[in-house]
């Protein structure tokens, strides 16, 4: 939040979007004419807000007592161990995490939803809706509205709502209401249709928690924002411990609220590298989410991304075996990243995931979400190539607790 | 003058009807529109993602689609559309991305061949025209606007500017098919609009009988019945013009005969 921190220079990569929120051609504000005076509210109160010290105040505070940040940066010492067995003499860089699945409620999201809900409360409103995908977003957004005493509605995918029980029992144990969202392919695309439904009935009251870097400007801009400390966080600890920045920065994208958040701050840092892992869901050639890879420029949700559709618009469902990364369209400003060429996208394979996962485990002791496994599985790859002196960052943005049935049914693992 | 000058020219208010291309025998449906006393058409774009739609439409898109209905076969169905009824002004409604799919450019232009009057785009506002509304008022096409309870007096001429055809009121903040508005908001803000524009305002959402109707057009222009029009197809499927006739015959005589009885 503290934009000192980030020097905008008139070339500055970091200085989007414009004032009408476009990234580029991408981004925008495409809504019903119902929600517009709303967005414009919200872009009004998100400058003041920005402007005003007891805003900040208030979200650091919460950010360090509450969530638990700055959440450590830690040296993935065998990890890079193992990665080096197999890697060519001198070869096998140095991995590090930025732990961000040691976040109260156990992933990134949270960083945003307290940014949000303190925007909702500045602006007088009195009830929060939340679409979510893994669950995790829904469980951030089901807390601060616990902690800030707001009812609360999460819009859910029937099928989401299936494989990712114990997080529905999270958000109702933390008083919120889970609305199953049973159109279409009943995920995360149909629960933000179902939320959009509900915001534009209820636009007098209700402030919509958008939980990724997407949707009607200002929402892209300011989740980028709230999630920003993990890569404001990352850069300082990084010099602090080595002295140096990165060779390159990764993280896994579905809309790239984490990703974003890591990268923004090394923007202009043009010899830190920057990788965004999209999912490959059964491969490129199969069903996957990767829309960068395999989808074109298009309107949805608000914004003008790149999108799965096919030749006519429709939108296409996209497949991941992570729920959260289970989403036919990215954030606006990587699809404008990946455009100009500062950031390069890959992807990984639920079998890629799956792999990383269990090397983490196995490794580090510690059980990655399906997300930043696909994060972990191009890390692997990428750092058997770099030298044994060079450093490769990864943002472990959530925890894996909550997918264990998934990777054991995977895995053909009764339990 | 044209075909929109020519229709509210009329002295009395029209009847505008809506329903979604694919849904049921399409070009049967929309001659009982027609036969029934509609005066302007509103042509349904199906799209995967309706998310300013109730359920009844959002269906109707389902079903359209399920019914492997594409681009072409709505410019199809809009084109033999205009070659059996050369009068009635015939507008394509839907989302943004299936019309900006192939570029604004290629749809105004496939459009105005298929005859199309107007086009109404649920999610590109304003301030995002230039993602539509150029291309369309190149070919000479009405870029219809929608105007909302919360489109307060500061917003109005955003709204209007490059607006064309009629201005859509959508009298509740919500998804189409569901609440109706109270009627005395539905008049301070027609009387609103109205003071604003010499475009006609049309009101819609949520209007299901002839009686809502009647009331509505006292003070409107015209008003748009969409989803009491989609269930029928919904309910009664090939069988649904004879009942599609019959309820635009009971909405049009409430609708026309609406000044006289004031």
């Amino acid at each position: 939040m503290n934009d000192t921190a980030i020097p905008t220079r008139p070339n500055s990569f970091a200085n989007q979007p414009d004032e009408r929120g476009h990234f580029g051609q991408f981004g925008g504000r495409y809504v019903s004419e119902t929600l517009m005076p709303l967005i414009l509210d919200l872009e009004r109160e998100y400058r003041a807000a920005k402007q005003d010290p007891a805003f900040h105040e208030q979200f650091e505070d919460l950010l360090e007592h509450y969530v638990g940040r700055p959440s450590p940066l830690y040296y993935a010492e065998r990890l890079t161990e193992e990665l080096r067995k197999d890697a060519p003499a001198g070869k096998g860089a140095q991995v590090w995490f930025k732990r961000d699945e040691l976040n109260h409620t156990g992933a990134h999201k949270i960083n945003n939803c307290i940014g949000q809900i303190l925007l909702a409360i500045r602006m007088g409103k009195t009830r929060i809706i939340a679409e979510t995908g893994a669950g995790q977003h829904g469980v951030a957004t089901a807390t601060v509205c616990a902690r800030f005493g707001l009812p609360c509605v999460i819009y859910m995918g029937a099928t989401d709502v299936e494989r990712q029980q114990p997080n529905v029992f999270r958000m109702k144990l933390l008083g919120a209401e889970v609305v199953p969202v049973k159109a279409g392919a009943a995920t995360l695309k149909d629960a933000m249709n179902e939320a959009l439904r509900d915001w534009v009935a209820n636009v007098h009251d209700t402030f919509y928690i958008i939980g990724t870097a997407a949707g009607p400007h200002p929402y892209p801009e300011l989740v980028r924002d709230f999630q920003s400390a993990i890569g404001r966080e990352a850069r300082a600890q990084m010099l602090d411990r080595v002295g140096r920045l990165p060779d390159i920065c990764v993280a896994a994208i579905g809309g790239g609220s984490n990703a974003i958040g890591l990268f923004h701050p090394f923007l202009d840092d043009k010899d830190v590298a920057l990788l965004g892992v999209e999912a490959a869901g059964y491969g490129l050639d199969k069903e996957h989410a990767a829309s960068l890879a395999g989808g074109a420029p298009g309107i949805l949700h608000g914004n003008k991304t790149y999108l799965l559709q096919d030749e006519d618009g429709q939108i296409t469902e996209g497949h991941s075996i992570s729920a959260g990364l289970d989403y036919p369209g990215i954030g606006p400003e990587h699809a404008w990243l990946r455009d100009i060429g500062r950031v390069e996208y890959t992807s990984a394979t639920d079998r890629d995931a799956l792999d990383a996962f269990q090397l983490l485990c196995r490794t580090e002791g510690i059980i990655p979400a399906l997300e930043p496994s696909h994060a972990i599985a191009a890390v692997v790859k990428r750092a058997m190539d770099m030298d044994a002196d060079q450093i490769v960052l990864a943002n472990l943005c959530g925890r894996g607790d909550k997918d264990i049935f998934t990777v054991a049914k995977a895995l053909g693992v009764d339990i | 003058m044209s075909r929109f000058e020519d229709t509210f020219a009329k002295p009395r208010p029209a009847l505008v009807c809506f329903i979604t291309a694919g849904d049921g025998d399409t070009a049967a449906n929309l001659d009982a529109l027609v036969e029934g006393g509609a005066d302007v058409i509103e042509l349904g774009m199906p799209f995967t993602d309706p998310m300013a739609d109730g359920p009844a439409i959002q269906l109707a898109n389902l079903r359209a689609l399920g019914a492997g209905t594409r681009t072409a076969d709505v410019l199809a169905i809009a084109r033999d559309f205009r070659a059996r009824h050369p009068d009635i002004p015939l507008v394509l409604m839907g989302y943004a991305n299936p019309m900006v799919r192939r570029g604004a450019d290629w749809f105004a232009r496939e459009a105005k061949a298929a005859g199309v009057d107007g086009v109404i785009c649920v999610d590109i506002p304003p301030e995002e025209d230039d993602s539509l509304g150029t291309a369309l008022r190149a070919e000479g096409l009405a870029p219809i606007r929608l105007a909302t309870p919360t489109s307060d007096a500061k917003r109005l001429p955003a709204i209007l500017d490059g607006a064309g055809g009629f201005l859509y009121y959508v009298s509740v903040a919500g998804i189409t098919g569901l609440q109706q508005a109270a009627q005395a908001s539905i008049d301070d803000a027609v009387a609103r609009l109205k003071a604003a524009t010499d475009l006609p305002v049309c009101v819609g959402f949520g209007v299901r009988t002839p009686e809502q109707a009647g009331e509505i057009a006292r003070v409107a222009d015209g008003v748009v019945v969409g989803s009491a029009l989609v269930d029928l197809v919904a309910k009664h499927g090939h069988d649904a013009p004879t009942h599609i006739r019959e309820l635009t015959a009971a909405l049009a005589d409430a609708v026309h005969a609406a000044r006289e009885t004031v």
